[in-house]
């Protein structure tokens, strides 16, 4: 690889881009007006979030209410834990979206019904947890008077259920995957439409000198981007950023690698911009209604959440409201970490091994 | 290297490319001798462009061995793209970019030092007159002026093989004899050039000359030689009703060609017709004027590729 034949296509990139003003123009529109235009919840019932349980009454009663609280089917009991601190861990690191927390004195509050004689962790990270979360709250206690307000429901990392808080960190993803993997998309086959392919492969330049060459701008690009939504919902929604934000970048920097991949592997298979445009969409759509962006994961069928699985975004979403609002390290979040960078790396080596130096 | 690669830029035995059911070059044979401006003649979709991107190693061909400046293709041809410059049919530089960034680009693309490269595109924007339009975006150039600029771009690595695919198409008269007299400077320098052209004045003005038909090679010889071979087989026929008289012509066996030059026939006949034969066609053959007259290159390509289809019929 010759450092100058790269930078030529880098500088010349860069030229074409600044000239064409209507794509510039995007690349700062299209994260400003989504994020105004995503501003508003989309609040949705769930069923079966994953829930862990500390029980420190132990009694007859505290049992009966937990296997009450199983048979409503709102949350699916995946743990038990022995104290609240590890419940708080659990959530943390994603594992766990509600903390149900049974006092010792459980069966005296019962009793008494001076203080609410349960109390459930919620991960207000994710609204669509929040909303069953209500749910849970307005359940009745065995044996207690009707209009006992028997749950305290305490709402972790989004006190004020303000939607914007839950949309800007997923925003980041939706944001990149529509521009990046449509521009890469569509860059190497206007080479191709646009005749400058022919004249490029009787020149010395490499596959790899021209795709990371085109691909190498983007990715600068793509963390401008992630910086207006940062800046925007900073300014504008006062979205916290709780965990390191060079951890913000390092996970957004992986996903920008693995929709650049997914870009450059439907420029290969694409013949016109016009079919790269539909591809792009038709990769896109699957990433928006599954990736748990605009609906729960927790309510999908399985069918649906193996694909979400394979789905870049799903795990960007889950890593960067991780960092953002419960303020855990990538290390908190290795699942997802390896899963991003696995689906980078299987799209990356895909799309490289398409491309070919030959007209036929 | 082999042993008759040395005097020989491009050395190709049975070519052969298929695309699916259309065998668009068949079992072509070329041999282009260093320092020559080789014309490739033929008419649309006869395969010129297909055997110039074989020959650059864009396309693999389906049979037959080529050997570039004593490199075999497509074996060495990444060795080859740096020693020769390919110029598309269609312009395929950047028109986003202007006449100066695309020369940057080209030369970069081509590895040329710094210093080297900055020499160079100065020396071309000079000598392809582009002083006054460095800036200007190369999509608004006019048809000839994108010519000379991909021209211009392919040379500037000093390539020692040019191939140019109709460079001159979309090109007006003055341009075209503009660009032509660069062909020569470059070919003055001992750059070999092969130059595929529908234009009969272009096709003529080149050392040597190939046509293709088919996907075959059914001539190639120089202007001259090819000329020279039809003795006796151009005639000028002057009579008064002239259409009628190339109507009657024109159905006969051994007439390959006519066309109407002025007020003349001029008639392109099989070897063995003879002047009385040829009178004997014509309705009123005695008000007739008949003379034989020298060979063109028209006449040339017309009998190549009308005695093709006769001997495939």
């Amino acid at each position: 690889m010759s450092p100058t034949r790269l930078l030529a296509i880098i500088v010349k990139e860069l030229r074409q881009l600044r000239r064409d003003r209507l794509t510039f123009g995007m690349i700062l529109g299209i994260p400003t007006l989504q994020l105004l235009l995503f501003g508003f919840a989309i609040n949705l019932d769930i069923r079966h979030i994953d829930t862990a349980v500390v029980d420190q009454a132990n009694t007859a009663r505290s049992r009966e209410l937990l296997a009450e609280l199983a048979a409503t089917g709102v949350v699916t009991l995946r743990a038990h834990a022995q104290t609240p601190e590890q419940l708080q861990d659990l959530m943390r690191e994603g594992r766990i979206s509600i903390g149900v927390v049974v006092p010792a004195d459980f069966d005296h509050r019962l009793e008494t019904h001076d203080r609410p004689a349960l109390q459930v962790m919620v991960d207000g990270s994710d609204q669509t947890v929040q909303a069953a979360a209500r749910q849970l709250a307005a359940m009745p206690m065995p044996g207690a008077r009707a209009n006992y307000q028997g749950v305290e429901a305490v709402n972790f990392y989004n006190p004020e259920r303000r939607a914007a808080v839950n949309t800007v960190p997923g925003l980041i993803g939706v944001i990149l995957t529509m521009t990046l993997v449509m521009f890469t998309g569509m860059a190497l086959v206007r080479e191709r439409e646009r005749g400058n392919l022919e004249m490029l492969i009787a020149t010395p330049v490499s596959p790899w000198e021209l795709t990371i060459g085109k691909v190498l701008p983007f990715v600068g690009i793509g963390l401008v981007q992630v910086t207006v939504v940062l800046l925007l919902g900073k300014l504008v929604f006062a979205v916290p950023i709780r965990g390191l934000l060079i951890e913000v970048y390092a996970a957004a920097l992986l996903f920008i690698l693995a929709n650049l991949s997914l870009g450059i592997l439907i420029s290969t298979l694409a013949k016109s911009q016009f079919q790269a445009m539909q591809l792009a969409f038709f990769t896109f759509l699957p990433q928006i209604l599954l990736s748990g962006f605009m609906f729960p994961y927790a309510g999908m069928p399985v069918a649906a959440q193996w694909i979400a699985e394979v789905l870049p975004m799903t795990h960007f979403i889950r890593l960067i409201r991780g960092i953002m609002l419960r303020g855990a390290g990538l290390s908190d979040l290795p699942n997802d970490l390896l899963a991003l960078a696995f689906i980078a790396a299987v799209l990356l080596t895909a799309s490289t091994r398409r491309i070919r130096k030959r007209l036929d | 290297m082999t042993s008759d690669g040395g005097d020989l830029a491009i050395r190709a035995r049975g070519l052969t490319r298929v695309f699916g059911a259309l065998v668009a070059v068949d079992h072509v044979d070329l041999s282009v001798p260093r320092g020559m401006v080789y014309g490739f003649l033929g008419p649309n979709g006869s395969g010129k462009s297909t055997t110039l991107r074989m020959l650059c190693g864009l396309l693999t061909p389906t049979s037959g061995e080529v050997e570039v400046l004593g490199l075999r293709i497509p074996e060495q041809a990444e060795v080859l793209k740096k020693r020769i410059g390919y110029m598309t049919q269609k312009f395929s530089l950047y028109e986003d970019l202007t006449v100066l960034e695309n020369l940057q680009f080209l030369a970069a693309i081509h590895d040329l030092p710094r210093a080297i490269a900055k020499t160079r595109i100065g020396e071309a924007i000079e000598r392809y007159h582009f002083g006054n339009r460095q800036k200007q975006l190369a999509g608004t150039l006019s048809g000839g002026q994108k010519q000379r600029l991909s021209l211009a771009g392919s040379v500037l690595h000093e390539p020692e093989l040019l191939l140019l695919d109709e460079p001159t198409s979309a090109v007006d008269p003055e341009s075209r004899r503009d660009f032509w007299a660069r062909l020569f400077e470059l070919a003055d320098t001992g750059t070999t050039l092969l130059v595929s052209t529908h234009y009969m004045d272009e096709a003529e003005r080149c050392h040597r000359l190939a046509i293709l038909q088919n996907g075959r090679l059914v001539a190639d010889d120089t202007p001259a030689a090819l000329c020279a071979a039809l003795p006796g087989r151009v005639w000028r026929v002057r009579t008064t009703a002239t259409r009628a008289a190339e109507a009657a012509l024109r159905r006969h066996p051994q007439v390959l060609g006519v066309a109407q030059i002025g007020t003349d026939l001029r008639v392109l006949a099989q070897p063995m017709l003879d002047e009385a034969t040829l009178r004997s066609f014509l309705s009123n053959s005695d008000a007739a004027q008949i003379e034989t007259i020298a060979p063109n290159l028209e006449d040339v390509f017309v009998a190549a590729t009308r005695g093709d289809e006769a001997r495939a019929a």
